[in-house]
């Protein structure tokens, strides 16, 4: 289970109904969002960390444009496995989420208001919603467990109730997305973040939230935290002599050596220099008794099965980037092309796409194949450092 | 400025684009194209154009620049 350690921030309150959300954070002004969110320069925590009031301003130009009223969704799909921050946040400050929706809705006149989160969060949501006068006017949407089901566009897709598959891009949502409309899609924690700037709350876009995965006595610990940003990875995580490696951002995200993550300020700045960023939030140190190439191929397999499938270098590239890291798992010699090859498939990869899932695919593998160089070279001598075949990252049985 | 793009959902490989437009338009390992970089050059500009309206599925176009930009990531 899935535990939080804060009290104070967006889980300050001591329950997720009307009352205790009222009593702990008081009644909700009226707040201009766009000059909210760019004084306090919040981004947007789905992954992509794009600045909040850019995204506001450019929807509310392209409904003014177009004269139509734009739609609004608030994402809480989540569909990377090893995260867990949004339906941590929608089950224990589900309040704070549909405050910044309110507060976007007025805002940009909204002709919808959705939010999509997986199905099992959705009675409990429902139940939220009732508690509110202005609870008719969102719109809840089950959103399916797929590792791209949070991907804006396959998520307007999954709202006009075609496949939840990511569209092209070359018109943005911003500009043409629901129906046609005009529309924006935040996360759940950048709404949350947002209903703590409308009541003044300076810190709230200086925290984050992030889903910890770490090894205790022998068993994967998941949990969550609200921290500041440019807090020292090492005190957020724990990391000693027991830990290999830091995957940093998530399965999208970039592997650190141990001995390099500790110091690293988390923020975008502080993550930079190492070519990483901080993505929606998930750190997870793999224990030494593991093996960094076997995690690596098997989050791979996972992510190459989630493809869509609908862009011809992922289809052709994922699969076959996956088989190599399989066999580079292998405690055995690779064939003698094989790196050769893995490197040149990473190469075709980025920029090609109509989503990011295979940029941050690549991503993942370049580092994985950095960090764990010393153990490609154990490998190729029929030799591995790990003692346990056990997984410690989490990946969803099916792929889509 | 104008340069080539591609709707890679739509593009399924046919191929004929590099066939056509070899300065800008190679084709990787799988027969997907891979275009290049940056603005096309002026005198490419017509036959650019001729090739995008003969892609069997229209996924090739040209498109002014300032129109992508920030809007690529989400």
């Amino acid at each position: 289970m899935t535990s939080v350690l804060s009290t104070s921030g967006l889980f300050a309150a001591p329950g997720p109904g009307l009352p205790e959300h009222r009593a702990t954070f008081g009644p909700l002004p009226v707040a201009d969002p766009v000059q909210l969110t760019a004084a306090a320069e919040l981004t947007g925590r789905g992954g992509a960390g794009f600045p909040t009031a850019v995204k506001l301003r450019s929807v509310a130009a392209a409904a003014a444009a177009g004269r139509r009223a734009p739609v609004l969704i608030g994402n809480g799909a989540e569909g990377e496995p090893a995260s867990a921050k949004d339906a941590v946040l929608l089950s224990r400050a589900p309040h704070l989420v549909l405050d910044g929706l309110a507060v976007l809705a007025r805002a940009l006149g909204a002709a919808d208001v959705v939010l999509a989160a997986p199905a099992r969060l959705l009675p409990g949501l429902a139940a939220r919603l009732a508690e509110r006068s202005d609870g008719a006017a969102v719109r809840l949407h089950p959103t399916g467990d797929g590792f791209l089901a949070g991907e804006e566009s396959a998520l307007v897709a999954a709202v006009e109730g075609a496949d939840p598959l990511p569209r092209s891009k070359l018109v943005p949502i911003r500009e043409r997305g629901v129906g046609g409309r005009p529309t924006l899609v935040q996360n759940v924690e950048t709404l949350a973040r947002l209903a703590l700037l409308a009541r003044g709350d300076r810190e709230a876009a200086g925290r984050t939230l992030v889903t910890r995965r770490s090894q205790v006595n022998h068993a994967g610990r998941t949990d969550v935290v609200d921290m500041p940003l440019g807090t020292p990875l090492g005190e957020v995580l724990r990391v000693d002599g027991a830990v290999r490696a830091v995957l940093v951002g998530g399965y999208h995200g970039t592997w650190l050596p141990a001995a390099v993550a500790g110091e690293l300020p988390l923020d975008r700045a502080g993550l930079e220099p190492v070519g990483a960023t901080l993505g929606a939030g998930v750190l997870a140190a793999l224990p030494t008794d593991r093996c960094g190439l076997r995690e690596t191929a098997r989050v791979v397999g996972y992510l190459a099965a989630s493809s869509a499938g609908q862009c011809g270098p992922c289809l052709n590239g994922l699969p076959r980037i996956a088989a190599a890291l399989q066999v580079l798992a292998r405690r055995e010699a690779p064939p003698p092309q094989l790196l050769t090859d893995l490197w040149r498939w990473c190469g075709l990869l980025p920029d090609r796409g109509a989503c990011r899932h295979p940029d941050g695919t690549v991503r993942l593998v370049a580092s994985a194949l950095g960090v764990f160089g010393p153990e490609l070279r154990l490998h190729a001598s029929g030799r591995c450092s790990a003692t346990t075949a056990r997984p410690f990252l989490p990946v969803a049985g099916a792929g889509r | 400025m104008t340069r080539l793009a591609v709707d890679p959902i739509t593009c399924t490989g046919h191929g004929l684009c590099a066939e056509l437009l070899p300065e800008a338009i190679a084709l990787d390992e799988w027969g997907y194209p891979l275009l290049a970089h940056g603005e096309l050059p002026k005198q490419l500009l017509r036959r650019a154009r001729s090739v995008a309206a003969t892609c069997p599925t229209r996924a090739l176009r040209l498109v002014q620049t300032p129109a992508r930009s920030a809007a690529t990531e989400a």
